[in-house]
């Protein structure tokens, strides 16, 4: 027998990529945000209320990942947005690689700002670095408050926590106190929205630290 | 179901780590998997047996170390552990931890059958 050491990480591919697209994103001075949920927790809406808010002020760009079908990025072209929409074919997050390729056909020019809607699903996704600043968890009242406890790994990663559909309060059986406090037993640090798309409460405060960031990067 | 790709990437990894000529005589890949790190050991090494099947590797098996999720505290520095992931200070309630271990996702080691001594 002979042994061969070896100490790589797997994903090692994936970092090198994601390497280079963050090179890239700071060469191009663009704030990338890599946003993350379960299927249906409202990113898409969340994308749609942050357009209206910053209306063209600041110059966005959105990748779009789903498994299949164009409807987001159909959704996101209607704001006169540069989008590109990934269709993974049954794949269950997006790879570095996948954004590589997807930015070939992304007019950046001038764009400040760009937001990777990633695949609906909160276990993959957060293994995998796309060369993103931050990582953005929205949580739904609607899937309950203990979301943070069964998927501890997607909210460690994140730096910010949007909780939407905060309107539909009154009618579930979600404590508002106890999804914050299981999100930040797991993250201390993480900064928490609290949204609804359909009333827009909480869009500003989660646009203004948006933009925070960008003077800041 | 990214263990998939997690295989795959493994595979790689074997191609960049052994001679092409050597391929057939890996016989365990061993992998330090944290609990935390969203990967299901079971479900890795059926992928991995899935792809090297009739391939040079196909004698080729997995063994993973899982790594328990570990933390230490900053302020009363006592290094606590669970297996979900809360990074909360069990002793004092401190939020200043850091996260020792858990996240892995690591190849260490492979082991491959000597030719020399097979033919001796």
């Amino acid at each position: 027998m002979s042994i061969i050491t070896v100490e790589r990480k797997v994903l090692e591919k994936n970092d090198e990529i994601a390497g280079r697209n963050r090179a890239l994103f700071l060469s191009k001075q663009i704030f990338v945000i890599n946003l993350v949920s379960s299927p249906g927790s409202g990113k898409t809406s969340i994308l749609e209320r942050t357009l209206e808010y910053f209306n063209h002020r600041v110059k966005l760009a959105v990748i779009e990942g789903d498994v299949q079908t164009d409807f987001d990025a159909q959704r996101i072209a209607r704001y006169d947005t540069p989008v590109v929409q990934i269709v993974t074919n049954g794949g269950c997050h997006l790879e570095a690689k996948l954004v590589e390729d997807a930015l070939v056909n992304l007019d950046l020019d001038g764009v400040k700002l760009l937001i990777i809607e990633n695949v609906g699903n909160l276990v993959c996704p957060s293994n995998y670095d796309l060369g993103e600043a931050l990582k953005v968890v929205v949580a739904s009242t609607t899937e309950g408050d203990d979301k943070p406890l069964k998927y501890p790994g997607m909210f460690q990663h994140a730096s910010a926590l949007i909780i939407n559909k905060v309107d539909l309060l009154p009618y579930l059986n979600c404590d508002l106190n106890a999804l914050k406090k299981n999100a930040l037993s797991i993250n201390p640090a993480l900064k928490v929205f609290e949204t609804s798309c359909t009333t827009k409460s909480g869009i500003p405060e989660w646009c203004s630290w948006l933009e925070q960031n960008l003077s800041t990067s | 179901m990214h263990e998939l790709s997690f295989a795959e990437n493994i595979v790689e990894i074997i191609h960049k780590s052994v001679p092409r000529d050597e391929l057939e005589d890996v016989r365990i890949i061993r992998l330090k998997i944290g609990t935390l790190s969203g990967v299901v050991a079971d479900s890795l090494d059926f992928c991995f047996s899935a792809i090297s099947a009739e391939t040079p590797l196909a004698n080729a098996r997995l063994e993973i170390e899982q790594i328990p999720f570990s933390v230490q505290c900053n302020s009363c520095q006592k290094t606590f552990a669970n297996d979900i992931g809360i990074v909360v200070c069990p002793e004092c309630g401190g939020v200043d931890t850091n996260v020792v271990a858990g996240r892995e996702l690591q190849v260490t080691e492979i082991e491959l059958d000597d030719k020399k001594e097979k033919t001796s």
